[in-house]
């Protein structure tokens, strides 16, 4: 066979992954939508869950947020001074850390902390069989394991971004706060005062589309592993590449379509 | 519901056989998956209160086989009848009504990594028995280990167990649920001979003591002859012969001698 035919086979069969890749992933989003919101609801996994990824992803939220914040004002400073507007890093923070930064890096963290560990669980639960065990026990897996899981990081990355947001302003505020003396309150203040509600609304649209997108990333490449140990791996590596990459195209899009209101 | 858990959990019912009442009928069972037929055309019928082990080498469609019985996949051809149902024609509900009356125990026991045992064994039923108090799950759950012989073991973690008690624990997760047909896959696989010879004594323990139906798939010869009344030859997705162990292995049939030749008997 020549190589240009072999070629185009090969392309041929990576489109036609590609596509039935997606489909599939449509399917799982769409029997999310219909089990989702039908009884039962399995509550206390879903508090188990988000207890999982809320509190236990803490730690690194608070590091990155707080370093975030104070490292983002320290670089910003020597730009506003060359044009005496130092007095303008706390808006210029403000809008930074809760239009952008706070959602995007918690986000990236969940992506990468949460994504990863849903992908491996799910994976290693499907090649050991867990997932049938549960299946000829009579309990629908789909509604035990994944709409709980999404649910879980829908809830915990929603709080997570405001919890980040926060802290991103409090490291922001200790290298304000180090370098003039300004209070606390007077920091917040002026962080807030150009903040209207469709940012604060476009936050929390972008949080709760980030954390369904995270969870259900992971759990339809954990919930579809295969090829046994390697196909955990692959699936929990798969759930961090993806979702990162979905975030951003999510990211471009939601603040072009805030853009549009605004103007509109 | 705890009385009726140990009414069931103690009644020693004598194992008998009702040739009337086939609890599980296969007809033309086709089964493939892309290029490969798997299952070629499986006829087959299993009584109450029988074993019937169904032995092949490795890959001959066993596990697909009973995956198929308790609807995990969906055949190509032939139908399935479970407890009077049509398997593949019953919907999600339906089907979860069936699964309660059909024990699964598989190859690699399957417990669920992140719960203990206590946890493991409780699942079904907290899913599934919406009502029960906590009292009546510790009851139901320490019953059932008590018949696998492992209540000591109720606080372990999976990890923490060897392959004979993980194996010992499926089954009595199966167990749990009260079911009327066992299905075993390879119960023996992977374990030493005297860890597989206590295995066999449960397996038999528990058709006499709860009066199940059950299919055994294995290729450990001593594990069929010790717990079959029946054995099923599958060979190129086909039964090639099926009857007792002497019937069966009475041959001079070249694949039957082959698979023979290779088990160690006791």
């Amino acid at each position: 066979m020549k190589k240009s035919k072999r070629s185009k086979i090969i392309f041929g069969k990576r489109v036609d992954v590609f596509f039935s890749d997606v489909y599939e992933a449509c399917r799982f989003v769409l029997l999310f939508f219909k089990e989702g919101f039908i009884r039962p609801f399995h509550f206390k996994e879903i508090v188990h869950q988000t207890y999982e990824v809320g509190i236990k992803s803490l730690p690194l939220i608070t590091l990155t947020g707080f370093i975030v914040g104070m490292v983002f004002t320290k670089q910003a400073r020597p730009s506003l001074e060359d044009f005496g507007a130092t007095s303008w890093l706390p808006s210029l923070m403000g809008i930074a850390i809760i239009k952008a930064l706070g959602p995007l890096v918690t986000a990236l963290i969940c992506a990468g902390k949460v994504g990863s560990s849903i992908g491996a669980e799910l994976g290693s639960m499907k090649v050991t069989e867990q997932i049938e065990a549960m299946e000829v026990s009579s309990t629908n897996p789909f509604k035990y394991l994944v709409v709980t899981r999404i649910w879980a990081t829908t809830i915990s990355v929603t709080i997570l971004v405001f919890y980040c947001s926060f802290v991103g302003l409090m490291g922001s505020y200790s290298n304000v706060h180090a370098e003039d003396t300004s209070s606390i309150l007077t920091f917040f203040q002026n962080a807030f005062s150009t903040i209207t509600f469709l940012d604060v609304f476009s936050m929390v649209f972008k949080s709760v589309i980030y954390g369904f997108t995270i969870g259900a990333v992971g759990c339809f490449k954990g919930y579809n592993a295969t090829q046994g140990t390697r196909g955990v791996g692959k699936a929990a590596n798969q759930a961090v590449v993806l979702s990162m990459f979905l975030i951003f195209i999510e990211e471009v899009l939601v603040v072009q379509v805030a853009h549009w209101i605004r103007y509109f | 519901m705890d009385s009726l858990l140990l009414t069931y959990m103690e009644k020693l019912q004598k194992h008998t056989i009702n040739r009337d009442e086939p609890v599980i009928s296969i007809e033309g069972l086709y089964k493939s998956f892309e290029h490969l037929d798997v299952l070629q055309g499986i006829d087959f019928t299993l009584y109450k209160g029988e074993n019937v082990a169904v032995l092949g080498k490795s890959g001959t469609g066993k596990s697909v086989l009973i995956k198929i019985i308790v609807g995990l996949l969906k055949p190509d051809s032939g139908s399935v009848i479970a407890l009077g149902k049509h398997v593949d024609k019953l919907k999600r509900k339906e089907l979860d009504e069936l699964r309660l009356r059909i024990g699964f125990s598989f190859q690699n026991s399957a417990l669920y990594d992140g719960m203990n045992v206590y946890q493991n064994l409780a699942f079904p039923l907290e899913m599934n028995k919406k009502n029960l108090s906590k009292k009546q799950l510790d009851t139901a759950v320490e019953s059932v280990l008590d018949a696998v012989g492992l209540l000591n073991k109720i606080n372990q973690m999976p990890s923490d167990l060897s392959g004979g008690q993980r194996k010992r624990i499926g089954i009595a997760r199966t167990l749990i649920l009260q079911p009327e047909i066992m299905l075993y896959d390879e119960p023996t696989a992977g374990l030493d001979p005297i860890t597989s010879t206590e295995i066999i004594d449960l397996i038999n323990n528990v058709q006499h003591r709860f009066n199940t139906s059950s299919i055994i798939i294995t290729h450990d010869l001593t594990c069929a002859k010790n717990t079959s009344d029946r054995i099923a030859m599958l060979h190129k997705g086909k039964f090639i012969k099926v009857g007792t162990f002497d019937e069966v292995f009475d041959t001079e049939e070249v694949h039957l001698k082959e698979f023979y030749n290779y088990n160690f008997i006791q």
